[in-house]
C-alpha cells in the first residue's frame, strides 16, 4: 500500500449531529487512512481554509439539518475559487433523492444516506482516486451510484 | 518541484500544504527544497521551535488555541504542527486537534497561523522525525516560530526533545501520590512547566510540589505556571512569558543523546538496504550487529 490518503471529514452548517461523520471517519481510519475532522458547525470558508492547509484528496460533508441545498454547493464554489480543483468532495447525511441531482451538478461525486455499508464508501474513495477528473473543478460529470 | 516550493515561497498557502506533503510522503528532502529556498534558517536570539508534550487530556489543543491567539494578536506568525497517532493495525489516523483550534476560524488572525495535522506513520515515539525537516522548511519561508505538539505522552517520552529548541511540559491537577515518582523522565528536560485547569482543585498543590522537586536538585527551576485554557485563566501571562523563555540548560547532554538516538533510528528506517537487511535477518544469515554495521556502510558511501 502507498501512502495513505487525507480527507477531511467536516460538519457545516448548524447541524450538532456527528454519530455519522465519526462512523464515517472512523471507517476510513481503519481502512488506513488519515482523517481530519473538523469538529461542529463550521463554515463553508473554514472547511475549505482546512482542506487547503491539510493537502486533503478528498472532502467529505456531512449535514442532517436540511441545509445541504446551500452548503455544500457553496462549500464546492469555495474550493473552485481558492484553486482546489482536484478534491474530490462527497456527502452524506439526511439528502432526499430529489435533492441529490443537483449536488452532483455542483461535482459533488457521491451521496451517502443512512444505512450505506462503510464498504461501500471505501469502494467509491478507491475508484475516484483512480481517475484523474473526479476533482470538485474538473471535467468529469461521473458520480457514484449508491446503494442506499 | 521547484515551482511549488517557489510558489510556496511566496505564500501560496496550498503550495505550502504540498510541500509538506511532499517531504511527509519522502518525494523530496529537506536538502532538496534548501536548495531551492536558497538562504539558510537565520538564527535569532530567542527559540524558534518549542515542543509542547504532556499526558492525554491535560488540555494541550486548547491551551494551544490560547497561546497562539495572543501571539497572533501580536502580529507574530506561528506554525502549528499538531501530531496524532497512527493506529499500528491500519496505518490509519483520526486527526483531531482542529476541533479545539479556534484561531483559525478568526478571520485577521487566521492568516498568521497555519495548523498542519501529522500521523505518526511508522515512527516510533510520540514525534515522528520528519517534522524536524518540515520545522525547518516552515522557518525558511519565514514563519516566527514553529510550535510542535505532541501525541499525548508518558512522563518517559523525552523523543521530542531531539527536535525543539524549548520544551513545555503541560500538566494537570490532582495528580495523587504518584507525582513523585513520575518526575524523571520528561519533566527534568522541561523549559518550562504549566499546569492547567486551574480551576479544579489540587492544582495549585500540585504546582507547588513541581517547584519543589525542582529546586531539590541541582540547576534552575524552570518557570511553573497555572492556566485555566477552558476560562482563559494565566494564558496571556503564560503566552508573554514562553515567548522569551530561557533554556534550562540542565539536559544538555540528555537532549543530545536524544539528538543521537532519533539521527540512527532515522539512517536505519530511511536507508535503501532496509528491506534487504530485513530479510537477511529474519531468515538468520545476518546478526544484528552485522544489521547495523552494514546499513551504516550504505549510509558512508
Amino acid at each position: 500500500m502507498g501512502e495513505p490518503l487525507r480527507v477531511v471529514v467536516a460538519k457545516p452548517g448548524l447541524d450538532g449531529h456527528d454519530r455519522g461523520a465519526k462512523v464515517v471517519a472512523r471507517s476510513l481510519r481503519d481502512a488506513g487512512h488519515e482523517v481530519i475532522y473538523t469538529g461542529l458547525r463550521r463554515s463553508a470558508q473554514q472547511i475549505v481554509d482546512t482542506v487547503r492547509d491539510e493537502d486533503a484528496r478528498f472532502l467529505g460533508l456531512s449535514s442532517l439539518s436540511g441545509a445541504h441545498g446551500h452548503l455544500f454547493p457553496k462549500v464546492c464554489e469555495l474550493l473552485r475559487a481558492e484553486g482546489l480543483n482536484d478534491v474530490i468532495v462527497f456527502g452524506g447525511g439526511i439528502i432526499p433523492e430529489d435533492d441529490r441531482k443537483a449536488l452532483y451538478e455542483c461535482k459533488i461525486r457521491a451521496i451517502f444516506g443512512p444505512g450505506t455499508p462503510t464498504s461501500e464508501i471505501l469502494d467509491f474513495i478507491e475508484s475516484s482516486n483512480q481517475m484523474d477528473d473526479a476533482g470538485v473543478g474538473q471535467s468529469s460529470t461521473w458520480h457514484w451510484s449508491p446503494t442506499a | 518541484m521547484q515551482e511549488l516550493v517557489q510558489a510556496a515561497m511566496n505564500g501560496d498557502r496550498r503550495s505550502l500544504a504540498r510541500t509538506l506533503s511532499a517531504l511527509e510522503n519522502r518525494t523530496i528532502n529537506l536538502e532538496q527544497i534548501m536548495a531551492i529556498v536558497g538562504k539558510p534558517v537565520q538564527a535569532t536570539k530567542h527559540w524558534q521551535s518549542l515542543a509542547i508534550t504532556g499526558a492525554p487530556g491535560v488540555g494541550k489543543s486548547c491551551l494551544l488555541d490560547g497561546l497562539l491567539t495572543v501571539w497572533a494578536q501580536q502580529n507574530l506568525r506561528v506554525a502549528l504542527l499538531a501530531v496524532d497517532p497512527s493506529s499500528p493495525r491500519s496505518g490509519g489516523a483520526l486527526l483531531g486537534d482542529r476541533v479545539r483550534m479556534t484561531v483559525v476560524d478568526d478571520p485577521v488572525l487566521k492568516e498568521r497561523i497555519y495548523l498542519r495535522s501529522i500521523a505518526t506513520r511508522k515512527a516510533s515515539g510520540s514525534v515522528p522525525l520528519i517534522v524536524a525537516d518540515m520545522t525547518q522548511f516552515l522557518l525558511a519561508l519565514g514563519w516566527d516560530r514553529v510550535v510542535i505538539e505532541t501525541v499525548g505522552a508518558g512522563q518517559a517520552e523525552v523523543r521530542c526533545a531531539a527536535i525543539a529548541d524549548r520544551i513545555l511540559v503541560v500538566e494537570g491537577p490532582a495528580r495523587g501520590d504518584g507525582v513523585q515518582a513520575e518526575k524523571a523522565g520528561l519533566l527534568e528536560l522541561a523549559d518550562a512547566v504549566i499546569v492547567n485547569k486551574c480551576d479544579l482543585p489540587g492544582a495549585q498543590r500540585h504546582a507547588d510540589e513541581l517547584r519543589e522537586s525542582y529546586e531539590l536538585g541541582t540547576g534552575t527551576t524552570p518557570p511553573v505556571l497555572l492556566t485555566s485554557a477552558l476560562h482563559g485563566t494565566g494564558v496571556p501571562e503564560a503566552a508573554t512569558m514562553l515567548l522569551d523563555l530561557e533554556s534550562s540548560g540542565r539536559s544538555e547532554r540528555a537532549r543530545w543523546r536524544e539528538r543521537l538516538l532519533a539521527h540512527h533510528e532515522r539512517r536505519i528506517l530511511e536507508s535503501s538496504k532496509l528491506d534487504d537487511v530485513l530479510k537477511e535477518l529474519a531468515v538468520g544469515s545476518m546478526t544484528l550487529d552485522d544489521a547495523i554495521l552494514s546499513i551504516g556502510e550504505m549510509n558512508d558511501e
